[in-house]
């Protein structure tokens, strides 16, 4: 019954029957492969739900190894497993959960050099990275290759997520289409963050990603979710596409850069 | 019209269950599937279970040491 074994059968059998999976939608999940960048806060989250969920491949992008200031929040880590890289971290995490699905370690920062090559052979991807330089590459390179990006950002109690189809949905820069200077933007370790916003953010992007496999229901396309935490609120904000976006116009020549890079130059 | 059978003599609930909507999701609508249990509560389980999902159950029949559940695959739901 749709190439399921009997121990399948039995491990997803809770979503097997939602009718939006089914047989078909999990044999698709088990064919599909998801990217997802940075295997920290959002990531830990995102990509345990996918495992769990059958998604056949994931991959892992991440330089960092494991420290112990990571594991209130990155839940795909744990003290054993402090000094390793994350992306081994991760693998181990994934694998003792689902043996079904296939981890690719990736274990390198995304570059404007590598990043066509990393997105190519995957169906869609997370973004769960923690600085814009990075942020912004893998925008403009999902919008090049043409994949579905999940998109979201955490910081302190809030995040924000949004699901972008290049070339149908508004991308990250027709939201944002300023880079903020270097210095503007705190990171987490400087605002702090609460590991359960990383985990409920990482969470729906998980079910973005699922949803966006399977054909179900309405991505969160065109519409920003933006979660308070500390007061507990949800609020939508309807996004459109801006026509003279740098990456995603009609037309528009997509160059890809480093930018953290050009902001050392900067400085210097 | 075309006939399916399903043997889920030894399974147990739910499984008895998921492994009959894949079965009735493999089908087109109006076809019909013979389903034998032999768990006791499967009897009352599947059947209900079905008609949940918008199957028509024709059928819960005494065979054996179990049942015989003749299904009827109901209308195709649209995705989403």
């Amino acid at each position: 019954m749709f190439g399921l074994d009997d121990q399948q059968i039995r491990r997803y059998s809770r979503q097997l029957i939602l009718p939006q999976v089914g047989g078909k939608g999990q044999r698709r999940l088990l064919d599909a492969s998801v990217l997802v960048v940075g295997a920290g806060g959002l990531g830990s989250p995102a990509a345990y739900y996918l495992a769990a969920a059958g998604v056949g491949t994931i991959g892992l992008v991440d330089a960092d190894d494991v420290d112990i200031s990571n594991l209130q929040r990155q839940i795909l880590h744990s003290t054993g497993t402090l000094g390793k890289p994350k992306v081994e971290s991760g693998a181990q995490t994934l694998l003792a959960l689902n043996p079904d699905v296939a981890v690719h370690p990736h274990r390198v920062r995304l570059r404007a050099a590598n990043a066509r090559n990393l997105v190519s052979s995957y169906d869609v991807v997370v973004n769960a990275v923690d600085n814009l330089a990075t942020r912004y590459l893998l925008n403009d390179t999902c919008v090049l290759e043409k994949k579905p990006l999940i998109e979201a950002g955490v910081l302190r109690f809030d995040g924000m997520v949004t699901t972008i189809i290049p070339g149908k949905t508004p991308c990250y820069r027709c939201l944002f289409p300023v880079v903020p200077p270097p210095g503007t933007v705190p990171g987490c370790a400087e605002a702090g963050i609460l590991g359960a916003v990383a985990g409920l953010v990482g969470a729906i992007q998980a079910g973005e990603a699922i949803k966006v496999l399977l054909g179900a229901g309405s991505p969160l396309s065109g519409r920003l979710l933006l979660v308070d935490v500390l007061h507990m609120s949800f609020r939508e904000v309807s996004v459109e596409r801006n026509p003279e976006c740098s990456v995603c116009r009609e037309g528009a020549v997509i160059e890809l850069v480093d930018l953290e890079e050009d902001c050392h130059l900067q400085e210097r | 019209m075309k006939k399916r059978r399903l043997d889920l003599c030894g399974e147990v609930c739910p499984y008895t269950f998921v492994k009959a909507l894949l079965v009735l999701e493999e089908m087109e609508p109006g076809e019909t599937v013979d389903i034998t249990v032999d768990y006791p509560p499967a009897a009352s389980n599947v059947p209900r279970s079905l008609a949940l999902y918008g199957h028509e159950v024709l059928g819960v029949i005494p065979r054996g040491q179990g049942w015989l559940i003749v299904a009827r695959k109901g209308p195709k739901e649209e995705d989403a």
